[in-house]
């Protein structure tokens, strides 16, 4: 392939590929420490019914009574044609993560689609009154809420809306019976307690970037020639600090897909968090690998995507010397 | 009200909770002073609900152990959560466990066993109806029984339908069960909540997927690990039952989120409120705690095939090295009931009542030289989830036994794997036991000789007994038997019980109950056709 012709195309190509390979090292992490857990998914769910019998008996019937190793290139061969397998409950894997992984899309949609333009129109700001009150009020309050736990961050929220106020609801718990309004209004504490955490990190990264392009002399020529400094700052610097602000966008997206086990826990909100943490605790390995491919896939994906972002929006890197 | 009458009132609900008194007794002296006209605040769970049982409303319940995997088949039960949404709401068994602990018809409605307890009849009420309107019939029983004891059962009532030789159908309304040797008690194992009745299939087999029972509920939805939503069955074969006109399950994994749940009303019951959140939840006007006492204990048990355990005296110096009124002062803040190395719970049929197992230096240290020892060095093994609070536990009880001359190392496990790895592989660790609901059943999973659950520990009067009372159908024959066995595990046995506790949990003040059961969790999982709400 001519690189020098499709720069964006073998970039992309290049990227999958790593990415996939990322994925097989992750798959492969998962399943080994999942088996290095102690316990077994016979004896987790057997509980106090767990005679040794009963525990050789369901671990026939799964075929955990198989070399790992075999268990673990069998199921590779059914996720690459893309069959996840069945749970050990014997639910197909996709029926019990689908829903949850629709209920994490939607609140990390809804939240993504608050927090990015707020974080960075605020980041900007910051930016162009850089030492004035407002930047210093943004700058403390972010600091810290990023140094606030995730948790603690919740359970306030919890305390004032819920409990104080009574606003909203305390339990995020949305079920398929209730109608889009009440799921929204159910959701509203979750999406506050997330923009809290995520427009912290996207606000100081956006205003750094900035302010890092806003000393180089092509900017100072940019003043020299007399433009206003919102001119200079949305002309020429923001263009030019796409590629940090993609970056720490796209961490913040995957960690909305990935990263927010906590606050579904505390909210009892169903998403994927709570499927993989419910899946550890018996042991279920088919659904953790699926998490855990699920995770890798936000994470390498998002990340790509910031990549060809920077790479595009910056013709240095767009057609290397 | 009465001052003295109130301190006094107060002064057995300590010691009720000290397990200085038994239940029973507790009843009989308090009720001797409301009598004599006291007017007092009983705790939640010992209130009598005055008002009668009102029909209709919806009730909201936050429990905490729904998995994603839960499913319509029995045998994969494991849970309070499919235990009383769905054994409890949407299905029945032959029989049901009163509140008061004994044994009644359900959907049997009476049976009899030949001399011997090997032979049994179960004769079916009439009239009873699936919810698609099919009638029961003993087909249905027999399938339903049969599907826990395929040969490659992974069914959780495995062990109780092992005992099973062959099910017979006579006639369209009686089931005939052998046993491989007598049980005198098959209808209270009957009662396990994995043996629901299943519609059969015309194949063989029984109907796991259309929700099809005979209970007091239909299954309206259900999203696993989620939340499970019950409406009533008008066609209920048990008179003005169920109250409720709709039931929610709703799972909530984590404690402060269950009671924000409870506190907010978004639900109008918990389970298993956090020891730290009963003040708080005490000092409310809209809810109470609840109670109930159980079959759960906590015990620190010993392999009796390894040094200095093999040795009885030793054994019994360990016993009295503990003092069992300071860890509950201390670990359980008063909420759990004194043991005294008695596995059978006070609220059980055929339960032995012996007198309490004080703290006392002097019988350790007279035990240990009966063993010609002075002192002895043993490694207690404990991790956060053998139980709830073990690891302080363990170390109030190395204070107390070193004043014996006993010194115990405490070896603080892993949490993860602890049931896997330390339970039954190290000598002397921390455990959680649920209980079984009947003496018999307890006794051959954990302690006749051979038994899965069993440390080591083997007395041939104990087996010869168990034997013995197993098939006796004389009530008072049984008694002496597990009488004298009760003595035998308390002196002789591998087991220290610290404590029993209650089932404890948050109830709103708008929910009705009568008395409650507690030989399994949520009223012997049959709260949701046994509550109701006030208002």
């Amino acid at each position: 392939m001519n690189r020098t012709s499709h720069p964006i195309l073998s970039m992309v190509v290049s990227r999958v590929g790593l990415g996939l390979l990322s994925l097989l090292i992750v798959s492969l992490v998962i399943f080994f420490s999942v088996s290095l857990l102690p316990g077994s998914y016979a004896s987790a769910i057997l509980g106090q019914n767990a005679t040794p019998e009963a525990v050789a008996a369901l671990e026939t019937k799964l075929g955990l009574d198989r070399p790992a190793l075999w268990r673990y290139l069998s199921w590779l061969g059914a996720a690459a044609t893309g069959e996840l397998g069945q749970s050990f409950a014997g639910r197909p894997v996709m029926a019990v993560l689908g829903p949850r992984l629709l209920n994490t899309i939607t609140l990390a949609s809804i939240t993504a689609a608050i927090a990015v333009p707020l974080a960075i129109t605020l980041g900007v700001i910051c930016a162009r009154f850089r030492g004035r009150f407002i930047d210093r009020f943004l700058s403390t309050s972010t600091l810290a809420s990023i140094s606030l736990p995730e948790f603690f961050v919740a359970y306030l929220m919890m305390m004032i809306f819920a409990v104080k106020l009574q606003w909203f609801p305390s339990m995020a718990g949305i079920r398929n019976s209730m109608d889009l309004g009440e799921q929204l209004y159910r959701m509203v504490l979750p999406i506050l307690t997330l923009l809290l955490v995520i427009l912290a990190h996207m606000i100081r990264n956006t205003r750094a970037a900035i302010l890092s392009v806003m000393s180089s002399p092509y900017v100072e020529m940019a003043r020299l020639k007399g433009e206003s400094e919102g001119r200079v700052v949305m002309r020429q610097a923001l263009p030019n600090a796409i590629g940090p602000i993609a970056s720490v966008v796209a961490l913040n997206l995957a960690y909305l897909i990935s990263g927010v086990v906590v606050i579904e826990v505390v909210f009892v909100y169903p998403g994927v968090g709570q499927a993989m943490i419910d899946a550890v605790r018996n042991r279920d390995v088919p659904v953790i690998q699926a998490c855990a491919l699920i995770f890798a896939t936000a994470y390498i994906g998002f990340n790509l995507l910031a990549d060809i972002v920077s790479i595009v929006s910056n013709p240095r890197l767009l057609h290397p010397r | 009200m009465n001052k003295s009458h109130h301190l006094m009132m107060d002064d057995l609900v300590t010691r009720l909770r000290r397990g200085q008194l038994s239940r029973r007794e507790f009843l009989a002296r308090s009720s001797a002073l409301l009598a004599a006209g006291a007017v007092v605040g009983l705790p939640g769970g010992l209130r009598a609900q005055e008002a009668a049982p009102k029909a209709g409303g919806f009730m909201r319940l936050g429990l905490h152990n729904a998995s994603q995997n839960d499913n319509l088949d029995p045998g994969s039960w494991s849970t309070s959560w499919t235990g009383a949404s769905f054994n409890g709401g949407v299905y029945n068994n032959l029989v049901e466990i009163l509140p008061d602990g004994s044994v009644a018809g359900d959907l049997a409605e009476s049976w009899e066993a030949e001399p011997g307890a090997k032979v049994w009849r179960f004769k079916l009420r009439s009239g009873v109806t699936f919810h698609n309107g099919k009638s029961l019939d003993a087909e249905d029983v027999r399938q339903s029984l049969e599907h826990h004891m395929k040969p490659d059962s992974t069914s959780g009532a495995r062990a109780i339908v092992e005992q099973i030789e062959t099910i017979e159908v006579e006639g369209s309304d009686t089931v005939r069960i052998t046993l491989s040797e007598g049980n005198a008690d098959l209808p209270y194992l009957l009662s396990d909540y994995h043996l629901s009745i299943y519609p059969a299939l015309d194949g063989g087999g029984i109907d796991m997927e259309s929700a099809n029972g005979t209970g007091a509920f239909t299954l309206e939805s259900f999203e696993p690990g989620i939340a499970t939503r019950l409406k009533r069955n008008p066609n209920y074969h048990k008179n003005n039952k169920p109250y409720l006109d709709e039931v929610e399950f709703i799972n909530i994994t984590d404690a402060t989120a269950r009671l924000n749940a409870l506190l907010t009303g978004e639900v109008d019951f918990i389970q298993d409120l956090d020891i730290r959140n009963v003040a708080m939840v005490e000092r409310s006007g809209d809810f109470s705690v609840q109670r109930i006492p159980s079959l759960r204990h906590f015990t620190f048990d010993m392999d009796t095939r390894v040094a200095p355990f093999d040795n009885p005296d030793v054994r019994l110096a360990l016993k009295h090295a503990l003092d069992r009124d300071d860890v509950i002062e201390k670990v359980f803040l008063g909420e759990a009931t004194k043991g005294n190395d008695n596995p059978v719970a006070s609220i059980q049929k055929f339960h032995h009542e012996l007198p309490a197992r004080d703290y006392s230096v002097e019988k350790a240290r007279e035990h240990l030289a009966k063993a010609g020892l002075d002192q002895v060095s043993v490694d207690l093994s404990v991790a956060e989830n053998a139980f709830a609070g073990a690891i302080e536990a363990a170390t109030l009880y190395q204070r107390h036994a070193a004043e014996a001359g006993i010194t115990i190392n405490i070896v603080q496990e892993a949490a993860d794997g602890y049931w896997e790895n330390v339970w039954r592989k190290k000598p002397f660790c921390a455990v959680d036991y649920f209980g079984r609901a009947t003496v018999d059943w307890l006794f051959s999973t954990s302690y006749v000789t051979g038994a899965p659950w069993n440390s080591g520990w083997s007395n041939a009067r104990f087996d010869e007994l168990h034997q013995m009372a197993r098939a006796e159908t004389d009530e008072a024959k049984r008694m002496a038997c597990y009488a004298e066995m009760q003595e035998i595990l308390r002196d002789d046995g591998n087991v220290i019980t610290v404590a029993f506790v209650s089932w404890r949990n948050a109830v709103s003040n708008r929910i009705g109950f009568g008395e409650v059961g507690g030989l399994m969790p949520l009223d012997n999982m049959r709260m949701c056709e046994r509550w109701w709400v006030k208002d």
